[in-house]
């Protein structure tokens, strides 16, 4: 079966976010990646391209940098990618250049998001794609299983497990902890460097949300404290596991 | 947390492995108050310490880094915190199997086992690579990984328990407080430090704290890619850290080494990626680390395939994933070498920045023992902060060079190369009549010099010089500097010495600091030129040069380019610290004011003649002495001195009026047959033949002026820096003697650092562990040979013995033809007496 899996170049954050003045990122020393969760939907797209002898594609809406997030997703083993160009930070717009996207290279049996973007964390994309091809979505999957011509999704709730099943073709936005995701292998990252990349210049559709600034709140931020040193700190130690309850 | 101390003997700034080794050995060395200050935690502040690949190759063609590698071998080994590996430098083009050569004659200059082998003894060694893919390699079975940061724990817990340091992490310095040009004080952000000594071991961050107390250290961050892949079952089998040699892939310029179940993979191949010491992520905005930057691939992928192409197999396993991939933070300086010692700028404030983990311990130990004892006991002259000209401290420079140099680090570098990037940042006068003349330039400190001149050519035709007929021999020469030798030694020749700098000392207190600094008796008459060493205080050679005295309180210090800056920094830094005294002596810099001509040869006296009217017989001016002559309206300061061994004089004039005295002199000379000739022969040929010494190659702190043969007669009852182990060196029989070796082999011409053995091949090793190598090599087109010096024990110090050199992997015979000062050519100096 053929998987296609949505991913955004998001920033790779340290401790601390670094503003410029005029209230952008300040990227002169950030990487760039894909969130957590996308780690996960590439890992388990893979897996399935595998299994099913099928194809595992990767997709990006962003800006012509995002490339490297498309080529990263094929040096872990996503076998195509799809570059739509636009600027990946409104969800509605981000949502219709997908959707115009997939009118070019679709269909898919199945549509892999990230439950959210690690930046932006609006949870929308995912719904709002699957909503455009009138097809069922979970949110928070952390297990898929394939069946013939239908999907398992399972996703943790609070004091249990909930199970999902689906007709293909389905939409599924995922969670860290569906997968341990792979590195890219040397190979694998050759492979992507050279690899064509299917390019789509999307009418821009606008969406409804515009980023104004942004600002560091006070007070985020570590602490550090020292409890004391030696056998004389083991009190201060114990007192501190115990409050935040991994002793009991 | 502890109060910080409100005063310290020193303030060490930085606890990577370089500020940990420094407060260990300063504490043995009896410092007490010692604070080690870092902005990060411990034992990882942040900082290249934390990051590197923390292996050891030990062989490098220089003779400080490779003594400050062992030294810091050592050290790390006594911490147990060094874990032999071997290593393996491998080639895969014929130029590098010679450069694999030239390694191993350095390995057996210092005294470092080691093999060369072939593609199959290192599949042996190193199963996974391909054979196939290189043709030699250089085995190194000492090569080793270390733990510095570990080191660093170590190093700090023995200074504490000799009661001697506080150590404060996550403390920032925030200002570095001076008062006539001294350290005053620290001011950081939990309190301030009163102190007269501060050393700055921050890394790449080192600019930046100098410029805080109004110093200059010039590095600048710069990035050395390394990527971790894994896991690789054949290495995770292992169950070690290291199990396998490390591979150092030459050409491409990479490395390979086992991590644990990993393969890390090192690169110096990228295109140079510099960054600004004020721009480094602070520790909380730094995804890993602020000296970890983000990886960019891009520059990565060549480099991956090359690798892939070494190791196909463990790199092409599709399960081995990239887990880790960095930007590193290294520093690079102008010239590569790293930066040790006070600033010329400040007084008490220190470098010890620019240092590879491999070096850190030693740099530590070296830089105690030159703040303890006034110099260290290994020579750092390619290390010492001071060597820079203020030009080369400027960030153009030094980014321009550290963007050159960057893939020099493991590139092939000739002896003799020229660097390319910001030239022509200092021109003599003589300038635009030089490139006139076809001039080769070369750089010394940051002056062109010509090497040699192309208008020359036409002298081979009257002195057939033969060519070298390897390209690497031939290299950044040409045969026309020994025609230019040729017809010095028969008519005359002018050389641009330009690139001389010179201080004059003055006020009623010259002559005593004169003494101060100097061997030979200064007190003699106005007009008396004065050769003489200038000693370190353990009585090894500081510098030598030449001082002229040009009045009853005024001295001049005329000293070689090279070494000119280190030079102003030891004779500024020795100046009376009381005010009372200060005002007895002041130092002068006039290099940018003097230009200067030298005039040699056995016409030189005609030519002087012909455009002087000022008397320049051998009676009306004798050898040794100097004054001022009129050439035209040009006045000239005339010191009659050689170096190349012929009659003559250098020529000192204002240097805006050295247009005028080069076109009289080149005028009058030509009559004589006077050609224009360049550094080639004044500093190596005529040199050579004369048995000069040169201060960095012969001269240096390891070897005394007896051993040397620049003792002089007499012993001036003055006091002077270095005279006590002056003395005791003249009293006992020299460990080793300088000699002058006649070289055997005609299609090979050694460049120098080429160890000198028996006529069987094994090494030369003197009482003190010395061993004997080329410290000079070049050619003596009038005794027709080719010369060596090196410095022999005394069993082999006898002329007329038979030994051998090894260059480029073969062995060729030498013979000593002088030990001693004598000269070869012209041993009674008649020819620049009359």
């Amino acid at each position: 079966m053929d998987v296609l899996v949505c991913v955004k170049r998001v920033p790779a954050f340290g401790a601390e976010v670094v503003l410029t003045e005029d209230g952008e990122l300040d990227t002169r020393h950030l990487g760039f990646t894909i969130g957590p969760h996308e780690e996960c939907a590439v890992e388990e797209a893979v897996r399935i391209a595998e299994r099913t002898s099928g194809s595992a594609g990767v997709l990006t809406v962003g800006p012509p940098e995002a490339e490297e997030q498309l080529r990263y997703a094929m040096a872990m083993g996503a076998d195509h990618g799809v570059f739509v160009e636009g600027t990946g930070e409104d969800p509605q717009a981000t949502a219709a250049a997908i959707l115009a996207a997939l009118r070019e290279i679709g269909p898919y049996d199945l549509l892999l998001f990230g439950n959210e973007s690690a930046d932006a964390c609006q949870y929308q994309v995912g719904a709002r794609v699957a909503n455009g091809l009138g097809l069922p979505v979970l949110a928070g999957v952390k297990g898929i299983e394939i069946g013939a011509g239908e999907v398992t999704l399972r996703r943790d709730v609070p004091d249990g497990v909930e199970v999902y099943r689906a007709p293909l073709p389905a939409v599924a936005a995922v969670a860290e902890g569906l997968n341990l995701p792979r590195y890219p292998s040397i190979k694998g990252r050759l492979r992507a460097k050279k690899a064509p990349l299917h390019r789509i210049s999307p009418e821009a559709a606008p969406g409804g949300l515009r980023t104004l600034r942004l600002r560091t709140p006070p007070g985020i931020g570590t602490e550090t404290k020292v409890l004391g040193s030696g056998a004389e700190a083991a009190d201060a130690v114990l007192s501190v596991l115990e409050d935040l309850g991994v002793l009991r | 947390m502890a109060e910080l101390p409100d005063r310290a003997t020193v303030v060490v700034i930085g606890a990577g492995i370089v500020g940990n080794s420094l407060v260990h050995h300063l504490a043995d060395r009896g410092w007490r108050d010692i604070v080690l200050l870092d902005k990060g935690p411990l034992p990882d502040p942040g900082g290249s310490t934390g990051h590197a690949s923390n292996f050891i190759f030990p062989v490098d063609h220089s003779k400080e880094i490779t003594w400050l590698t062992l030294d810091s071998m050592r050290q790390y080994e006594k911490f147990n915190t060094l874990t032999t590996c071997g290593g393996i430098e491998v080639a895969r083009e014929p130029q590098r199997v010679e450069e694999l050569e030239r390694r191993m004659a350095s390995a057996k200059s210092w005294g470092i086992s080691a093999e060369l082998i072939g593609p199959q003894r290192t599949h042996e060694l190193m199963p996974f690579l391909d054979p196939g893919v290189i043709l030699a390699g250089f085995h190194t079975p000492s090569v080793a990984v270390v733990d510095p940061l570990q080191t660093g724990v170590l190093m700090r817990e023995q200074a504490n328990q000799l009661d001697a340091l506080h150590t404060a992490a996550n403390t920032e310095v925030l200002a570095i407080e001076t008062t006539d040009g001294r350290i005053r004080r620290v001011r950081t952000d939990r309190g301030d430090i009163e102190t007269d000594t501060v050393v700055i071991a921050c890394g790449v961050w080192s600019p930046r704290l100098a410029r805080m107390a109004g110093a200059h250290i010039p590095l600048t961050p710069a990035v050395h890619q390394m990527i971790d892949v894994g896991p690789i079952p054949e290495l995770e089998r292992t169950n070690a850290e290291i199990a396998y040699p490390i591979v150092r892939d030459m050409d491409p310029l990479m490395y390979e080494r086992q991590s644990g179940a990993d393969l890390e993979v090192g690169s110096y191949a990228h295109r140079p990626i510099l960054h600004e010491p004020d721009e480094i992520p602070s520790i909380a905005a730094a995804a890993l680390s602020p000296t970890q930057l983000p990886f960019t691939d891009a520059d990565f992928d060549p480099q991956m395939e090359q690798a892939l192409e070494l190791f196909p197999d463990i790199l092409g396993n599709p399960e081995a994933g990239i887990r880790h991939a960095i930007n590193g933070l290294l520093s690079l300086t102008p010239d590569g070498g790293p930066l040790l010692g006070e600033t010329p700028e400040v007084r008490g404030l220190w470098s010890a920045a620019a240092v590879w983990i491999k070096e850190g311990p030693g740099v530590g130990r070296m830089l105690a023992e030159w703040m303890t004892d006034g110099a260290p006991e290994i020579d750092p002259h390619a290390a010492d902060i001071a060597r820079f000209y203020p030009h080369q401290r400027t960030r153009a420079h030094v980014r321009a060079r550290a963007n050159e140099g960057f893939n020099k680090t493991y590139g092939i570098v000739h002896p003799r190369e020229q660097w390319e990037s910001n030239r022509e940042q200092r021109l003599s006068p003589f300038y635009t009549r030089e490139v006139e003349l076809g001039a080769r330039f070369f750089e010394v400190g940051g002056w062109e010099r010509p090497q040699w001149y192309e208008s020359n050519r036409e002298l081979l035709e009257r002195y057939p010089v033969a060519d070298r007929p390897h390209e690497w021999d031939a290299r950044w020469w040409s045969p026309i500097s020994n025609a230019e030798h040729l017809a010095m030694r028969e008519h005359a020749a002018m050389i641009d010495l330009t690139a001389f700098a010179q201080f004059d000392i003055t006020g009623p207190g010259a002559l005593e600091f004169i003494q101060w600094m100097t061997v030979a008796q200064m007190d003699r008459p106005v007009g008396r030129i004065m050769y003489t060493p200038v000693l370190a205080p353990n009585g090894g050679f500081r510098s030598d040069l030449t001082v002229v005295r040009l009045g009853e309180r005024w001295f001049r210090v005329v000293t070689g380019g090279a070494d000119g800056a280190r030079d102003l920094k030891w004779f500024t830094g020795n100046l009376p610290v009381d005010a009372a005294l200060h005002a007895d002596v002041s130092l002068h810099d006039v290099t940018s004011a003097v230009c200067t001509i030298g005039l040699w040869g056995p016409r030189a006296r005609d030519v002087l003649a012909a455009c002087t009217e000022d008397d320049v017989s051998n009676d009306g001016f004798p050898f040794g002495t100097a004054r001022e002559i009129l050439v035209g309206s040009v006045p000239v300061l005339a010191m009659r001195l050689s170096y190349v061994g012929d009659l003559g004089w250098e020529l000192h004039a204002p240097f805006e009026q050295g247009a005028q005295l080069w076109d009289a002199l080149y005028a009058a000379g030509r009559p004589h047959g006077l050609v224009p000739a360049g550094i080639g022969v004044y500093g190596t040929t005529g040199r050579l033949e004369k048995g000069y010494r040169l201060m960095g190659a012969e001269l240096e702190l390891e070897y005394s002026p007896v051993e040397a043969g620049l003792a002089l007669p007499k012993v001036k009852s003055a006091d002077f820096i270095g005279k006590e182990a002056y003395l005791r060196a003249r009293d006992g029989e020299p460990i080793a003697t300088l000699c002058t070796l006649s070289y055997g082999g005609t299609q090979r011409f050694p460049q120098g650092g080429e160890p000198i053995l028996t006529t069987g091949g094994e090494r030369i090793v003197d009482r003190k562990g010395r061993g004997s190598h080329v410290t000079s090599a070049g050619s003596g087109p009038t005794l027709g040979t080719y010369l060596l010096m090196a410095y022999l024990p005394a069993q082999y110090a006898v002329e007329g013995t038979e030994l051998t050199v090894e260059y480029m992997g073969e062995r060729y015979p030498v013979v000593v033809a002088r030990a001693g000062r004598t000269p070869l050519f012209d041993p009674d100096d008649t020819r620049m007496r009359v």
